[in-house]
């Protein structure tokens, strides 16, 4: 098991996808030549040519709707968009065509792409460059969406969503993808549905997505540092569709709930875990669930209003102790 | 094109205007549901660009005043009727409607909602048949008011770009539901807009089905040859109002005279009688073997089928049983 960087997890998963199946395409603004702004493409440009990695227009509404078009024919298009703030742009295309394509024709016609985008906040990129829209995507009936927390979910995550016949939203972060971890020599697919249990514990749950499993490891620690406190931490890598099962078996286990997310509250992955949680296993609970979320503003630009709009683990612990009493 | 073939145009022709006002009163009887746009007036646009093309081989896309479009295509009347009365027989199981027609066997890639959302399609449909190397066209139907969206300056774009086989035709009947072209849009003429794109292309009255089917030989020829998209703009008129909740009070009586007075059925068919191809009386009797068809075929067909099961409503969703969901294990 190599340890390598978030990023180098998904171009490996680009470069062994496209050299499995000429149909696999690689589009979004800079991909090519420039490799990627986040180098994920880096190389497969002199690689598979210009008519596999294709460096669009900033178009992106349209070159959303071109790879969803061409995957009606079999192309298995990868398109990046350079930010999620962007992907504002394509919605009409993503909900209107990939989502509802398979249920509007009776089963005829399918929209298997890929849609990658960095998708959280950063450091003092101002409020246009900092929104957190997984809670959009996943409210969308007909499409997936899976956020890898690690270089190994990256590289098999995406190598299954390439695979699969259903649209898959992959929802990055742009703090991520110099982070380091092991990802498998061999060639791995992970499951596109489905939870990871990041840390055993056995007195509340930790639930979180992406960048926010790791506040949740570093908050776990300290909790059981200061007070003896066992958390388990979830991983909820799929967003869409959640995964019911997980949650139960983990809240049966230690009857009590935190949900940690980077977006606003409103609408959000907490409210949903929380409405499963009521739905899944209510009379578990030791304890009303919780959840810890960025407040409801646009993202300041000045660096202490940033860091106060945003959740991090000193939050989660101190979510915890409340709950606790403690 | 000879005038025998001419004559089966017509025919067909004739067919999708009964088709269309069975619809209408289809809809009266509320066998139809939701929004109903209709196509009388236009049909030397479809039918001459598709007498161009090779449907069934060629890939069709267009918006929601798709029927007569996908039966040009290939598709059964019957299954279109039926998809209209909800039905599980329809082409699209009964979930699709009116607006979203699909017959992917016949490539009818399908009638979409979003005016301008097929633009982009369009061009990626071309771009998979440029990366399979087959010599099928993408034709993309769509109306004026539909090049005021982004998809269209973005489509253009990016089919020039990269010299993708698609053919944009822009039915140009005038009006966005009830707003007349010059008072949404800067340049009237379509055809022109397309120049900033190095895009050739041409406008041609779209109530003649012989000059639609001429300028269309030449733009699928161009498009098929490998030289990339063209524009083809057809002038023509919508003869009822948008949809049927349009009341249709927007326009001047002297002007649907004038283009009442420029039917494509009644101007092929002049044309044919004029040369001795075609009598009246036979007209006549094609026109009652058609709505006799209608009747005993197609509305038969469509009343008699099933609705699908309310318990098969959760289908189509996602794909089914696909193993890489599990990480490829079967
Ligand atoms: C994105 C979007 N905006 C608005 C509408 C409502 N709408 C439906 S059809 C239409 C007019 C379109 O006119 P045109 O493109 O000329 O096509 P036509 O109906 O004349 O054939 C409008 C505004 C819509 N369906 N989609
Ligand atoms: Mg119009």
């Amino acid at each position: 098991m190599a340890e390598i960087m978030y990023w180098e997890a998904i171009r490996r998963a680009h470069d062994e996808e496209m050299a499995n199946d000429p149909m696999v395409i690689a589009m979004g603004e800079d991909i090519g030549v420039v490799g990627g702004t986040y180098k994920a493409t880096t190389g497969l440009y002199d690689k598979y040519g210009e008519d596999r990695v294709i460096d669009t227009p900033i178009s992106e509404n349209g070159y959303t709707g071109l790879g969803i078009g061409a995957s009606f024919l079999g192309v298995r298009p990868i398109i990046e968009i350079m930010s999620v703030n962007f992907a504002w742009l394509a919605m009409d295309q993503i909900f209107n065509t990939a989502a509802k394509v398979r249920y509007m024709s009776g089963g005829q016609l399918e929209a298997p792409v890929v849609i990658r985008s960095p998708g959280g906040t950063a450091h003092q990129l101002g409020s246009q460059h900092s929104a957190r829209m997984e809670k959009v995507f996943m409210g969308i009936a007909g499409l997936r969406v899976v956020t890898p927390s690690n270089p190994r979910q990256a590289y098999g995550l995406l190598k299954s969503a390439v695979r699969c016949n259903d649209p898959v939203f992959i929802n990055e972060h742009e703090l991520m993808y110099n982070m380091k971890g092991a990802v498998p020599d061999a060639e791995y697919f992970h499951p596109l549905e489905g939870s990871e249990v990041a840390r055993q514990g056995r007195d509340v749950t930790l639930f979180g997505y992406n960048i926010s499993v790791h506040w949740c490891l570093q908050a776990a620690e300290q909790l059981s540092k200061d007070h003896g406190i066992e958390a388990e931490v979830i991983d909820l890598y799929t967003l869409s569709p959640l995964d019911r099962e997980g949650i139960r078996n983990s809240v049966s286990k230690t009857h009590r709930a935190v949900i940690v997310e980077e977006a606003e509250p409103a609408v959000g992955v907490g409210a949903e875990v929380m409405a499963i949680i009521n739905e899944e296993c209510f009379f578990e609970l030791d304890a009303a669930p919780l959840r810890v979320s960025a407040l409801n503003i646009p993202i300041p630009y000045n660096h202490a209003l940033e860091k106060a709009a945003l959740p991090n683990a000193g939050d989660v612990v101190e979510a915890v102790r409340k709950m606790f009493g403690v | 094109m000879k005038n025998a073939e001419k004559k089966r145009v017509l025919r067909e022709m004739l067919f999708a205007r009964r088709f269309e006002e069975r619809c209408y009163e289809a809809y009266v009887e509320r066998n139809i549901g939701g929004f109903l746009h209709l196509y009388p007036g236009e049909e030397a646009c479809a039918f001459g660009v598709l007498e161009a093309a090779q449907p069934g081989h060629d890939y069709v896309i267009t918006s929601y005043r798709d029927h007569v479009h996908a039966i040009k295509s290939g598709s059964d009347p019957r299954r279109v009727m039926a998809e209209l009365f909800a039905k599980e027989t329809g082409v699209s199981k009964g979930r699709g409607g009116s607006m979203h027609i699909f017959d992917v066997a016949n490539r009818f890639m399908g009638g979409y909602a979003l005016v301008g959302g097929p633009f982009p399609l369009a061009a990626g449909i071309a771009k998979g048949i440029q990366m399979q190397g087959g010599d099928e066209i993408c034709i993309c139907f769509l109306g004026d008011a539909a090049n005021n969206q982004g998809t269209f300056h973005e489509s253009l774009n990016m089919a020039a770009l990269w010299n993708l086989p698609v053919l944009y035709v822009c039915e140009n009947n005038l009006y966005g539901i009830g707003t007349r072209i010059d008072r949404s849009t800067a340049v009237i003429d379509q055809y022109k807009r397309v120049s900033g794109y190095n895009i050739p292309s041409a406008q041609e009255d779209g109530q003649d089905f012989d000059l639609v089917y001429k300028a269309a030989s030449k733009a699928v020829k161009h498009v098929r040859s490998g030289k990339g998209p063209y524009f083809l703009e057809l002038m023509t008129y919508r003869y009822r109002g948008h949809s049927m909740s349009d009341s249709n009070a927007y326009r001047a009586k002297k002007e649907e005279r004038m283009w009442s007075g420029r039917d494509p059925l009644i101007i092929l068919r002049d044309r044919l009688i004029e040369a001795g191809e075609l009598t009246k009386e036979e007209f006549k009797d094609m026109d009652t073997e058609i709505l006799d068809e209608i009747e005993d075929e197609v509305i038969r067909f469509a009343t008699d089928s099933p609705e699908p099961p309310v318990s098969e409503v959760e289908q189509f969703v996602l794909a089914e049983n696909d193993p890489w969901v599990r990480g490829g294990v079967k």
